[in-house]
Order: C-alpha cells, then sequence, then structure tokens
C-alpha cells in the first residue's frame, strides 16, 4: 500500500512538468488556432537553458532564480519565433503552419548542438531538497514532494489569469472569433505575441523544472512532443483542467508502468489514448471543433487536370530514360535513384491523403516503415520466401492505416494531424520496444532480396516496376471517380454528403489506401537496404515525407515526386555538411513565407502567369 | 467626419463595390440602404477595413485608414456592429463588454457598464449569464453595447433591426435617437425603410455595389419610382 503511495506520488510529479508543457501548447492552439510543433523544442530549450543558469547562480536563490529566468528567455524566443516566422502565416493553410514550426524545431535542434554540444546533460540537483521524506517508510524525494506542491499553484495562476484578467478575458474571446475582437480595438497582433511566449515560457518552465529528476539531451524536443499530444488529446484540446487532468494520469500510469510492465511503457499511453477517443473522441473535457477556418492545405485547385499532350510526352520520355539508365551509368547512381524512387512513391502516398484528401498526416512513416517491417519480420523470423514477404508489407501496412485510420478519420484538421503522429509514435515505440520481436534499435538485419534481385541492375528494375507503378496507380485513382469524391469530400464535406457521398468512408479507405502504397514504398525499402531500424518509424521520417510534399507543392502529384528527386540530392550533399538541419529548417521556413505553393505549384502559377492566365483585374 | 471616395472592393475576383463615395458628417445619422446583396455589409466593412479596398479612400478624421489593420480603425474612434452580431458566446456578459473596452476619447461620449444597463435593462439582468444563453435580441443589444463601451465616435451598425420580434425593434429605435441625443454619428445598414425613416437623417441608397441615391427622405419620398427600383418594400 505504501509502496502504491508513493509510485502514485511520484507520477504526480513527473505530471507537473508534463502539465506545463501541455498547458503551453493548449493555450497556444486556443488562440492562435496553430499547433505548435516546436512546442518540444522549447522544452528541451529550458533544459539546456536551466542548466547553463543554474551553473552560473548560486546557492537555493540561484537554483530558483535560474527557473524562474529560463521561462522568461524561453517566452523571449519564443515571442521572436511567433513574430518572425507565424506572424506572416497566420491566414496560411494549417499545413503550412505546421511545417513551419517543423522548420522551427530543426533550426532550434542545430542551435541547441551549436551552443551545448552533443553530449548529455545531468540536471543539477535543487539545493536543500537532495534527500528523501520518508512516506509510510517508503523514500519519496523531496524534491518530487516540491514539485506536487508547486502545481496546484501554476493551475491556480494560470486559472486566475485566464477567467479573471483582462487579459485573459480577450484570449477568450480571441479563441473564439479573433477577427471580431480586432475590430473592437485590440491589437491581436500583440495578444498573439504575449500568447506564444507564455506557452513557449510555460514549456520553458517545464523543461527547467524536470532538471533535478532527469537532465537535457538533444532528443528532449521529440520525445515529449509525443507525450505532450496524448495529453493534450486526452484531456481535450484547449481546456486547463483537462490537461492537467491527463498529464496526471499519464504519468502515474507510467511510473506503474515502469514498475509492473517495463515493456511496454510506451505503448500504455497510446493505449489509454485510444481508449478515451472511442468514448470521447474530442477529450475528457474537450470539445468538438471545427477545422481550419483558412483549410488544411490551401484553396481548392481546379477540379480536372490531366496532362495535356506535352505533359505525357515529358513523362514517356522520362520513363524511358530511367529504363535505359542502367545502360550509361554506374552501380552508385543506380543505388540512388532506388533510394529516389522508393522515396517518391512514399511521397506520392502522402500527397494522396494530404493533397487530394485534404488530410494532413503527421505519421505517414508509420506504414512505410510498419510495411518495412511487416516484410522483415517475416524473414527474420519464419524464413518467409522474399515474394511473399515482400507482398505482405503493403498489405500490413494497409491493415494498419485502416485500423490507425479508424481513430484519426473521425477527427479533423489538427487534431488528426496530432493523432496520427501520436499513432506513429505508438508503432515506433513497439519496434524499440518489444525486443524480443524487432530486436529494438539494433534492428532486423540481413533482409535481402531473392538471388535473381540480388544484383543492383534486376533491383533497379523491380524498384521501377513496382515504384513507378504505384505512383501511376495512385495518378489514375486522383482521376477517377473515387478521387473526385475524395476531393469533394475535402473541399465542401457538407455537399458532398448532401450528394450522397459518405465522406468519412471515403477518407477511412483512402487513408488504407495510402498506407498501403507507402508500405509497398517500405516493402522496396527494406530489400534495397538489407535491413530496417526504428529511425524509420521516427516522427523525423514522418517530417521528410512531409516537406517532399511541401517542398514540391501540395496541389500537383508531380509536386511530390519532383519534391523527392530534390530532397534525396539535396539530402545526400546536406547531410555532409555539420549543421544541415539548420541550414533545412531555414530553408523550409522561408519556403513557407516566400514560395507557399511549393517548387511545382510556384514554377506552375509562374508558368500560368507568363501565358496571362491568372490576371487579376485591378484598377 | 467620414468620406468614403472611390473604393472598390473584391470577396476574391468578386467586385462588389464600384466606386462608391459618400460623405458622413458629425452628429448625422445615415441609413444605408439597399436589396439583399447590394453591398451595405460590404460597405461597413470596408470603413473597417475587415475588407480591403484595392482602391479608393476612405478618410476619418483627416486620416486615411485604407490599408490599416481593423484595431487601429477601431481604436480612431469608429464602433462597429456586425450584423451576425458575433458576440463571445462562451462569455459572460460582463466579459463581453470588458472585450470592448476602451479608453476615454475626446470628443465622443463616454460609456459606463452602468450606463449602458440603464439604456439595456435586459442586458443588466443577464450579467453574468453566458452569451450563447441569451436570446436573439438581447444579443443584438449585447453586441451594441459591447461597441458603445469602446467610446466611438462614429458607429456603424450593420442591421440591427434584422431577426428580432417588433417590439424590441422599437425599443432599437428608442435607443438609436437616445445614442443620437448624445452626440454620437451613426450609419445604419438597413432594409427596413421605416426602421430607417425613424431614426435616420439622411438615406443613401446602394444596388450592386453602386450609389443610387443620396438624399432625405423627403427626397426618396418625392421620388418614389427610386424607392421602387431599388428598395423590396
Ligand atoms: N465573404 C464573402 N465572399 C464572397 N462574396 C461575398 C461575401 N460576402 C458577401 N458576398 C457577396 O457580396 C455581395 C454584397 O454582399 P453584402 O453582404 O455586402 O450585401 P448586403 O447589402 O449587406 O446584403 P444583406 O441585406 O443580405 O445583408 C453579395 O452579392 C454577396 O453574395
Ligand atoms: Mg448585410
Amino acid at each position: 500500500m505504501a509502496f502504491f503511495f508513493a509510485q502514485f506520488l511520484t507520477g504526480l510529479a513527473n505530471a507537473s512538468s508534463l502539465f506545463l508543457v501541455a498547458s503551453g501548447l493548449s493555450l497556444i492552439f486556443g488562440v492562435t488556432r496553430i499547433v505548435n510543433f516546436a512546442h518540444g523544442s522549447f522544452y528541451m530549450l529550458g533544459a539546456f537553458v536551466g542548466i547553463t543558469l543554474m551553473n552560473v547562480l548560486p546557492g537555493t536563490v540561484g537554483f530558483w532564480g535560474a527557473i524562474l529566468l529560463t521561462g522568461l528567455a524561453v517566452g523571449a524566443i519564443g515571442a521572436f519565433v511567433e513574430m518572425v516566422v507565424l506572424r506572416p502565416i497566420y491566414r496560411a493553410p494549417e499545413l503550412f503552419q505546421l511545417v513551419a514550426t517543423f522548420g522551427v524545431i530543426l533550426v532550434i535542434q542545430d542551435l541547441a548542438l551549436m551552443i551545448w554540444g552533443a553530449q548529455d546533460r545531468m540536471g543539477p540537483r535543487a539545493p536543500g531538497l537532495r534527500g528523501v521524506w520518508r512516506i509510510f517508510g517508503e523514500p519519496v524525494p523531496k524534491y518530487d514532494l516540491v514539485m506536487i506542491a508547486i502545481t496546484p499553484f501554476i493551475l491556480f495562476a494560470l486559472w486566475y489569469l485566464i477567467t479573471k484578467t483582462r487579459v485573459g478575458v480577450l484570449v477568450r474571446a480571441a479563441t473564439q472569433d479573433r477577427e471580431m475582437v480586432g475590430a473592437l480595438g485590440v491589437n491581436q497582433a500583440w495578444l498573439f505575441t504575449g500568447v506564444f511566449a507564455l506557452g513557449s515560457a510555460l514549456a520553458g518552465w517545464g523543461g527547467a523544472l524536470q532538471l533535478p529528476k532527469g537532465g537535457a539531451d538533444l532528443l528532449m524536443d521529440f520525445n515529449i512532443i509525443g507525450s505532450v499530444f496524448v495529453v493534450v488529446v486526452i484531456g481535450g484540446m484547449g481546456s486547463l483542467p483537462g490537461a492537467f487532468i491527463a498529464a496526471v494520469l499519464i504519468s502515474v500510469l507510467n511510473v506503474f508502468g515502469v514498475t509492473y510492465l517495463p515493456q511496454s511503457t510506451l505503448v500504455l499511453m497510446f493505449v489509454v489514448m485510444a481508449v478515451v477517443l472511442i468514448i470521447r473522441p474530442y477529450g475528457l473535457l474537450g470539445r468538438e471543433e471545427v477545422a481550419g477556418e483558412h483549410g488544411q492545405v490551401g484553396a481548392p485547385e481546379t477540379p480536372i487536370r490531366p496532362y495535356g499532350r506535352l505533359g505525357q510526352t515529358l513523362v514517356g520520355v522520362l520513363l524511358l530514360a530511367l529504363v535505359a539508365l542502367p545502360l550509361v551509368v554506374d552501380q552508385f547512381m543506380l543505388i540512388l535513384l532506388i533510394d529516389m524512387v522508393v522515396f517518391a512513391l512514399f511521397a506520392a502516398s502522402l500527397h494522396f491523403i494530404l493533397g487530394t484528401g485534404g488530410l494532413v498526416s503527421f505519421g505517414h512513416a508509420a506504414f512505410f516503415g510498419g510495411g518495412a517491417y511487416a516484410a522483415a519480420l517475416l524473414v527474420y523470423h519464419l524464413n518467409t520466401p522474399m515474394e511473399i514477404a515482400f507482398l505482405f508489407a503493403p498489405f500490413a501496412a494497409g491493415l494498419l492505416a485502416l485500423g490507425i485510420g479508424w481513430f484519426c478519420i473521425r477527427l479533423s484538421g489538427v487534431y488528426f494531424a496530432m493523432l496520427t503522429l501520436a499513432f506513429s509514435q505508438l508503432v515506433w515505440s513497439m519496434a524499440y520496444q518489444w525486443r524480443g520481436l524487432t530486436r529494438g534499435d539494433d534492428g532486423l538485419v540481413n533482409i535481402w532480396p531473392s538471388s535473381w534481385l540480388s544484383d543492383t541492375i534486376p533491383f533497379y528494375y523491380f524498384t521501377l516496376a513496382f515504384g513507378i507503378g504505384g505512383i501511376l496507380v495512385l495518378r489514375h485513382i486522383i482521376h477517377a471517380p473515387f478521387g473526385y469524391a475524395l476531393r469533394a469530400g475535402r473541399d465542401s464535406p457538407r455537399q458532398a454528403e448532401a450528394m450522397g457521398i459518405h465522406v468519412k468512408r471515403i477518407q477511412h479507405t483512402a487513408f488504407g489506401l495510402a498506407g498501403l502504397m507507402a508500405g509497398l514504398a517500405g516493402g522496396i525499402f527494406v530489400f534495397s537496404k538489407g535491413s530496417v531500424f526504428p529511425t524509420e518509424l521516427e516522427i523525423g521520417a514522418s517530417f521528410d515525407a512531409l516537406i517532399v510534399v511541401f517542398l514540391g507543392g501540395v496541389k500537383t502529384l508531380a509536386g511530390g515526386v519532383v519534391g523527392a528527386g530534390f530532397l534525396t540530392v539535396i539530402e545526400d550533399w546536406l547531410t555532409r555538411l555539420e549543421y544541415w538541419r539548420l541550414l533545412l529548417g531555414l530553408v523550409i521556413i522561408a519556403v513557407v513565407i516566400i514560395a507557399p505553393e511549393g517548387i511545382v505549384g510556384t514554377l506552375r502559377s509562374r508558368w500560368a502567369k507568363l501565358r496571362g492566365h491568372n490576371e487579376e483585374v485591378v484598377k | 467626419m467620414l468620406s468614403v471616395e472611390g473604393i472598390h472592393s473584391y470577396y476574391g475576383k468578386a467586385h462588389i463595390l464600384n466606386d462608391l463615395s459618400f460623405r458622413i458628417g458629425r452628429g448625422e445619422v445615415v441609413a444605408l440602404l439597399g436589396r439583399n446583396g447590394a453591398g451595405k455589409s460590404t460597405t461597413l466593412k470596408s470603413v473597417m477595413q475587415l475588407v480591403r479596398p484595392r482602391s479608393g479612400r476612405v478618410v476619418f478624421q483627416d486620416s486615411d485608414l485604407v490599408g490599416a489593420p481593423a484595431f487601429r480603425v477601431a481604436k480612431s474612434g469608429i464602433g462597429y456592429v456586425p450584423e451576425d452580431r458575433r458576440i463571445f458566446t462562451d462569455l459572460t456578459v460582463m466579459e463581453n463588454l470588458e472585450v470592448g473596452r476602451q479608453p476615454r476619447r475626446d470628443g465622443a461620449p463616454v460609456w459606463t457598464v452602468e450606463q449602458l444597463f440603464e439604456i439595456f435593462p435586459n442586458l443588466a439582468e443577464r450579467r453574468g449569464n453566458r452569451g450563447k444563453h441569451m436570446s436573439g435580441g438581447e444579443q443584438q443589444m449585447l453586441t451594441i453595447a459591447r461597441t458603445l463601451m469602446g467610446n466611438p465616435l462614429l458607429l456603424l451598425l450593420d442591421e440591427p433591426s434584422e431577426g428580432i420580434a417588433p417590439v424590441i425593434v422599437e425599443q432599437m429605435a428608442q435607443t438609436i435617437l437616445k445614442l443620437k441625443a448624445e452626440g454620437l454619428t451613426v450609419v445604419i445598414s438597413e432594409q427596413n425603410l421605416h426602421f430607417a425613416r425613424v431614426v435616420a437623417d439622411r438615406a443613401i441608397i446602394i444596388e450592386g455595389g453602386e450609389k443610387k441615391f443620396d438624399g432625405s427622405f423627403a427626397e426618396l419620398e418625392a421620388h418614389p419610382e427610386i424607392r421602387d427600383a431599388y428598395l423590396s418594400v
């Protein structure tokens, strides 16, 4: 009993920093309607800045002063990010905002690496709170109890700010109708900056407060963001009490999980999330939300746009060139081309669900990696012939997508994005923690193709056949009645329903199909590399595909393909640089702000403008 | 006080206001009349910069507002009451009023919560209620009261009589006359000619985003063909 209670206290203590981060995210979302994917980065900054300050400032006062200052510093950084990156894109579609915040993640990762180096840091102990107190005979760290004591004050302070002050009233009003708040004479720009700064500060405090229990490392940003999304989704977006309850729930569960189910600590919270979502799709204390007011992926494209004669010829020539290439190029080039085709199919499958379906999936790597793992597991454990294992990859990924889709499709907009990300983290954590099956981060190795494909040239043709074949199938579907129905559901769900289209079912099917194609790409991938590791399932992998689709242009399938080629080449070159994330992040942010239609999209509108199609009549 | 000079406003590519010009003098109450879709709301939004005119000027007290953010327009002394009310339904009456509160302004009537409760007694009774639990008429009063909390010099009212019971329309007319007596300048967009005639000194008729008539109600009465052509009676 006493042991249970002590465990419970540890959970409560862990909850406090999770709650701080989650409440910041919730607050920012409530007002700006932006899900700040970079929120974990502010948490990480909080940890690093906190350590630095604690080393400078001595004693108890120094320790707590450092925590206080950390929040202020991170808040100031948040304000800067808001003004530079987000302000220009508040009116942009959700996807752009999400991608921009991802650019911020990359930039902060590299800046942290530059400033603090790659080593993990231990957090300093809180002065005067080093030991334990005994509660019913069980040792409980003093610092834990202090954190438990602090949390209610923070909750109260936030509650007071939001419900009792003018700023709080304005924030709540802006959550509902920002334009009207502006029309009543409130400068929303500052309101937004203020809220963003406060939210970031909360994340920074969260990072600094957990220091004595943990430390600082460069993976903290992605590690926390999954949990924070789970907390926010369980608690209900925009609800502070909800975030608190969910943070406690997850943290306590986690502590007991470590004791009783050490193999599945990571999976546990996703199971809880799934259960909550089945019962309450908008979280414990959340309310139904409408999708983003500016659309998720941009203005509707022109309805049907098959290639003209010229376009078809170009694509034909390109295909022929790809087929003829092995005659002229060396093996290294072929391997690069295989990577490109695999990536292009992966990106095309994401483009399908994102561009045509209008569903911003942030966890698409789950299906790519899921397919790769499905094939690899068969080969590794059962010695299944490569051909069968390969075909199993898309099949398994498709089923996985249908399963995950069942939960996610019910929500839309940023909820959908967060949920897909959370589920992909679930798949990742299974691959990572279920060592008996997946060998964890040792990965599954020696997954080679059958002998008839073991040379590079046959495998290249194999890749071409399935990779390009998959892309063409997707393209065909986009221009088939199913594709039109999917678009109708994206552009005007109500009208589509009225026309007898079962929008959610169509979207669910499309999600499954996108998963299947991603799995196909994963299947080719695993046999081309001969191995698969949990990294293929990481958030970063999902983001790679998103960035490709985004850089290429959301509105064109060709965009995804061009983007994939571009990124494969660029990445090969870029990753040789030390601070490539910083560069890539800056490029992404710049593209979002300057060329929001992506490479192909921007070229297309330039072209159209040149031909005088797009002229607007402005007097 | 307000001079709109040759504005052209668009929604995307749809050209809505076409070279619209008019002037409003200090202390005047002017009715903006026209059928559904004539462009009345767009005109008010164009003054407010909620819709940016692509050309032309909106001069208020010697400064051009075109291109300014809406909050600046509000701060310069223009209060806006939208046609769809847009009260903050999750906020209480008091909180809604708080959002509208601005410092007092030279030359404009000053409003306190207590004064507003005198004009709108219903609101006083419901001060702790959330916006979503109020009737349409009460919501309409709340939007007006909320805007008055900004102590505006000029009030833009978009169809205040729409969708509320006749008794309340009557009350609304009395209220507007009271505001006029306080020295407030008011532009009302209306379809209800009778209501407009009760409260306004002058009528401006627009149709298809163009001005078709600008003059007193006496003049309007003298030309029934104008009324028949541009207003649905
Ligand atoms: N957000 C919008 N997007 C596109 N077109 C719009 C939008 N709002 C209004 N319009 C169009 O602009 C025109 C003028 O609309 P406006 O709302 O100004 O008319 P109104 O005179 O206020 O009509 P009502 O009496 O019905 O309120 C109409 O043809 C309308 O369809
Ligand atoms: Mg109107």
